[in-house]
């Protein structure tokens, strides 16, 4: 399976005017790779991972181009997306855990699903039985309604749901930011490992925690204000950051151990802006230390080295 | 100034609540003004289960919470209840599930303007609000008068964290609120924090970022099944951790140029001293602590 993602926009239509909430995104995603996403909050991070899904009513695709294996996605037309849907791309949304129905015990709707999509749920029991064990579950929950279940329980729950028919790509959005990180781990080496035994071909891991994306992705995607900063291998975005928001945004993360009395981390000064109107040139540029006359215009996305892609004046 | 001692909480569970759930189990532990206490431990280990009793959303099924003395339970009355969450503010793991996706976003703020602030005038509170959104470092313009769909998580997140600081707290409840947050904005939450304790604020709060989790706490508590595993000084807890499942909890930690297997190696290579933990009788619940060093408590194994 390989990903294409040409220039893409997506717009959110509002009262006061289009939010540009990605606005020119191009990056591939080869056949086994595990991706890790990562940006400030409001960057545009769950806006991609759904429109690989499905565009809600108020999104609007404005242009560019998904491409699965060579064939178009035709993300904008929702019914022609149903047969994508959890057999070719799979998403684990943001919060998932809220998205569960109170009313339905977890194995129930499991078996709903299933059914959906044409399968008996006999079928796949023993599967599921195995995937529950390895993300942790005892398969108790099956039996449990979801406010019966802690926030951690609900998102490997979904986790389970979203990956039981193998999808091609799997995109997971913050799957594993509300767990422990003893559960943490094992569900990010979980998942490396259904990448292995090839249930799913290959990841996009949306999270803020770069230490945990060092730790399973092969590369590494950026994403400022509505597109993209930098991608690369994992070991250059953390070892060899280009672009100075990326530079940034590594150093700004805390090593284990360190206190606010010793030393008072700070984060990077200033907000991004906002996606209404978003400014012209390069939309860093007013948080950027090594701003000059010619970031004002667009700095285009360009391989310096090989995989290794990054959108700046400087670095070009 | 929060105080839990014996707390139990007991769930019944199942289709016709036939099942036990022993969710959290003979919980002790305070929180002083000023005071940054952390919950860590496993999903599941009854960190928020704690974080809504203190809340009031539910009773311990034993044991008592008190807030400066009183028992939180013999709160009763529209009034009483409305002075206690002047005091006492939470704000929760999961933010969706706190807006009504029918109101605008701020929706949430004009609730406590009209239940605390009556008196306010349109333009100081507005002020007051500006104000709050700042220090979560949102801008205005981008999150007021919107819908709670048409915000990312992030924001929704740190929205209910200014609601929270639009009343003069003194405890506040923080059930991870930082695991939504970039790097960056995580740290200016936590900067954030380490201010309103500077101004006196407690704050009990509810992580499993440890690399952050110690940055701004003083005192941390270690949950496993719903019973404290360690409890002390934070320095001291990272530094000397005791209780072997703290032991495995720090190794799990993601590191940056460090990795998952290099961190196992080395454990490997220098195995920690054992200590000795309490121990308690098979069919009794209660969770005994240890004090291993001044102030440093470890408890019971639970396999
Ligand atoms: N339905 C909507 N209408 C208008 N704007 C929206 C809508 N949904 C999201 N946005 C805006 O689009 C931008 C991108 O949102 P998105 O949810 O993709 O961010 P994100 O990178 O996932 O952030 P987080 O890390 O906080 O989850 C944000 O600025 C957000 O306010
Ligand atoms: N309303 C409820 N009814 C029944 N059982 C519940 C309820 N809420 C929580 N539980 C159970 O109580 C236990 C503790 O849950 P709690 O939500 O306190 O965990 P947690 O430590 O916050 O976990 P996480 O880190 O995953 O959020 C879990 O086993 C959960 O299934
Ligand atoms: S293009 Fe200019 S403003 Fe943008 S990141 Fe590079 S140097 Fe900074
Ligand atoms: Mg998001
Ligand atoms: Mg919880």
């Amino acid at each position: 399976m390989t990903l294409r993602v040409k220039d893409l926009k997506v717009y959110y239509q509002t009262l006061r005017g289009d939010v540009h909430a990605l606005d020119g995104v191009t990056f591939d995603l080869a056949d086994g790779e595990i991706m890790g996403l990562a940006g400030e909050s409001g960057c545009g991070k769950s806006t991609l991972g759904k429109s690989l899904i499905r565009l809600d009513s108020r999104m609007r695709h404005v242009g560019g181009s998904i491409e699965l294996d060579g064939k178009d996605l035709p993300i904008a037309d929702d019914d022609a997306m149903v047969p994508f849907r959890y057999h070719e791309i799979s998403l684990i949304p943001q919060y998932a855990m809220s998205a569960l129905n109170p009313t339905r015990k977890i194995g129930r709707m499991i078996n709903e699903l299933l059914r959906a999509r044409g399968l008996r749920p006999a079928d796949i029991a023993e599967e599921l039985e195995r995937r529950l064990e390895l993300v942790g579950l005892d398969t108790d929950v099956l039996n449990r309604f979801p406010i019966e279940l802690s926030g951690g329980m609900k998102q490997r729950v979904v986790m389970v749901m979203s990956t039981l028919l193998n999808p091609s790509l799997l995109i997971a959005d913050e799957a594993t930011s509300a767990l422990d990180v003893s559960t943490q781990r094992s569900v990010a080496e979980s998942m490396v490992e259904f990448r292995d035994r090839g249930y799913v071909k290959s990841m996009v891991f949306v999270t803020h925690d770069i230490s945990l994306v060092y730790q399973m992705a092969d590369t590494i995607m950026v994403m400022y204000a509505g597109r993209i900063a930098e991608k690369a291998s994992t070991s250059t975005i953390i070892n060899n950051p280009q672009h100075p928001y990326t530079q940034m945004l590594i150093s700004a993360l805390p090593e284990v151990g360190s206190t606010a009395e010793e030393t008072r981390l700070e984060g990077i000064p200033g907000t991004p802006p906002g996606l209404l109107h978003p400014p012209t040139g390069c939309r860093f540029k007013d948080r950027c230390p090594m701003a000059f006359s010619k970031c004002n215009e667009q700095p285009p996305l360009l391989e310096i080295e090989p995989g290794h892609w990054a959108a700046c004046w400087k670095t070009g | 100034m929060l105080e839990l001692d014996r707390v139990h909480k007991v769930y019944r569970v199942g289709a016709f609540g036939g099942g036990r759930l022993r969710a959290v189990r003979d919980v002790s532990l305070t929180v002083k003004p000023g005071e940054v206490v952390s919950l860590i431990g496993e999903s599941g280990s009854g960190k928020s289960t704690i974080g809504k009793m203190v809340l009031g959303l539910f009773r311990p099924t034993s044991g008592r919470i008190t807030v400066e003395g009183t028992d939180i339970t013999t709160i009763k009355g529209f009034a009483a209840r409305k002075e206690y969450y002047r005091k006492v503010q939470g704000v929760f793991q999961d933010p969706f599930s706190c807006f009504n996706p029918i109101f605008k976003a701020d929706r949430v703020f004009e609730m406590i303007r009209s239940s605390y602030f009556p008196g306010v005038s349109d333009a100081d509170w507005r002020d007051k609000v500006l104000a709050a959104v700042g220090t979560v470092r949102l801008d205005p313009e981008n999150v007021l008068n919107k819908y709670p769909h048409q915000l990312s998580g992030g924001q929704l997140q740190r929205l209910l964290i200014a609601r929270a600081l639009l009343l003069d707290i003194k405890l506040l409840v923080a059930d991870e609120i930082i695991s939504m947050l970039d790097a960056s904005t995580r740290i200016d939450v936590l900067n954030l924090l380490g201010d309103l304790k500077e101004r006196g604020l407690g704050i009990l709060f509810v992580t499993h970022d440890l690399s952050l989790g110690n940055y701004v706490s003083d005192t941390s508590v270690i949950l496993r099944k719903g019973a404290i595993a360690e409890m002390g000084p934070t320095l001291r807890v990272f530094d000397n951790p005791l209780h072997p499942y703290s032991r495995h909890l720090l190794s799990c930690v993601p590191q940056l140029h460090r990795t998952w297997a290099e961190v196992d190696a080395e454990l490997a290579a220098n195995p920690p001293e054992d200590v000795t933990l309490p121990t308690v009788a098979e069919d009794d619940d209660s969770a005994p602590l240890l004090e291993a060093e001044e102030g440093h408590f470890v408890g019971i194994d639970q396999g």
